[in-house]
């Protein structure tokens, strides 16, 4: 090849890489707005589905500050603490927690808990259990979730933290104990973190 | 408009090819990896054979709007930049006004560039044909690897859980409902695991391929009775 075509080539190559960039910055900051959009409106969902929205009256999307990578929480890295308030006052918190030792790989939650240590709700966000067993987690799939609501360090004691089948309280689903398992012992570790470290949860 | 347009492009045969002859997924068996990985419900199959055929057409237009001025020595690396510019164009809008589809099909979506039946259209035709063949043999195999998906996906999600278009509102809005075929259907849990989307290929492989013979038996046993009879009427097909 002679230099010449090189050279030629090499610079219809970088003018066709300039066109390409241009492009999808253009339709990035098209789609910019609508992108950020879709993401407050999947969050204000995940949160009104654990915390009622007529329960407080402040917007907790907005209303965040960072939660540094606790492994208590399981988390791997930085995440986003949101808090309710009425009047001011935090009286709620809803934060991520990972089991990370799900039946497929780490199981991403949004947890609830208010001032007293009470879960007000619990959802999956994530996972990657198997279809059809362990994917009853999920709120779409079954109310099992929900289970967790109301309950507390206070109302059960360590040996009840845990699934029927490990002489618990929180059901299990036929064919898929370690799934609900992992679940109950995250949400277990996280409501003990919490109440040993109040500061970094309910402070401003 | 180029010397390989001196011979008109047979329409019939470029559709025919994307549907069935050459069928992306069928016959080229390109692109399984996002075909055995979404296939496990109809409407993420729906949304990934939707979103690669867009690429395919948009990159297909554009790699033969091109194919005079892009020389030889880089045309592959040419073609992969138009392909992966239009991945993240479709990933952008996925994101943007189909927020909760885009996580479910999640990585699937920029992986459409590895798709190695995009840049083999690109390479093998839309390099060598004007724009509107071009387009045509996108639309025709984006259908050809659609419809194999959605097959798949049919098969599967019908199995696994007794139903059909299973959050179908995630595309298509609120009016699409889930339609229950089995009620209280226990599922039959291999077709949804990665076992199943293999076992689900391979009939659907061997479906092809059992038309293909009887069809291409019945050509031959036609032009048997032709040269028998030397009749040339018995060449229109006849129901066996």
């Amino acid at each position: 090849m002679k230099p010449g075509v090189i050279s030629r080539s090499g610079l219809l190559l970088g003018l066709a890489g300039i066109i390409v960039i241009g492009l999808v910055t253009l339709i990035y900051q098209f789609t910019h707005d609508a992108i950020e959009e879709s993401e407050y409106q999947a969050m204000l969902q995940a949160l009104n589905s654990i915390i009622p929205p007529d329960s407080h009256d402040n917007d907790m999307v907005s209303d965040s500050k960072i939660l540094p990578a606790h492994k208590q929480l399981g988390l791997k890295k930085d995440a986003l603490l949101y808090r309710a308030r009425n009047d001011g006052k935090i009286f709620a918190v809803a934060f991520p927690v990972t089991a990370p030792d799900g039946y497929n790989g780490p199981i991403n939650l949004l947890l609830a808990i208010d001032r007293e240590g009470k879960i007000l709700g619990a959802r999956v966000v994530s996972h990657k259990e198997t279809p059809g067993l362990g994917d009853r987690i999920e709120s779409r799939r079954s109310d099992w979730s929900d289970g967790f609501r109301g309950t507390s360090l206070e109302n059960l004691t360590t040996e009840q933290w845990k699934v029927k089948k490990d002489g618990g309280v929180f059901d299990q689903f036929t064919g898929a104990t370690i799934t609900p398992r992992k679940i109950v012992k995250a949400i277990h570790a996280a409501l003990m973190f919490v109440d040993s470290n109040p500061g970094v949860f309910f402070d401003e | 408009m180029s010397n390989s347009d001196l011979v008109t492009t047979d329409y019939s045969k470029v559709i025919h090819d994307g549907l069935w002859n050459n069928n992306p997924a069928l016959a080229q068996v390109l692109g399984l990896c996002p075909l055995l990985a979404v296939s496990g419900t109809v409407i993420n199959s729906l949304a990934l054979g939707v979103a690669t055929m867009m690429v395919l057409i948009a990159s297909n237009l554009v790699v033969s709007l091109l194919r005079l001025y892009i020389p030889n020595e880089i045309r592959i690396p040419v073609f992969v930049l138009i392909i992966a510019g239009f991945v993240t164009i479709v990933e952008l809008l996925m994101h943007a006004y189909l927020y909760n589809l885009y996580t479910v099909l999640g990585i699937f979506v920029p992986l459409i560039v590895t798709n190695c039946a995009i840049i083999g259209r690109a390479e093998g035709f839309a390099s060598k044909h004007s724009p509107l063949p071009s387009v045509i043999d996108g639309i025709s195999m984006g259908l050809g690897f659609t419809g194999v998906l959605v097959a798949l996906g049919v098969m599967r999600e019908v199995l696994a859980q007794g139903t059909l278009f299973a959050d179908a509102s995630l595309m298509l809005g609120d009016w699409a409902t889930t339609i229950t075929l089995f009620e209280n259907y226990d599922g039959f849990l291999l077709a949804a695991l990665p076992p199943g989307a293999f076992i689900g290929l391979g009939f659907l492989l061997a479906f092809k391929n059992v038309i293909d013979q009887n069809m291409r038996k019945r050509r031959t046993s036609q032009v048997v009775v032709e040269v028998s009879d030397g009749n040339t009427e018995s060449a229109i097909p006849q129901p066996d």
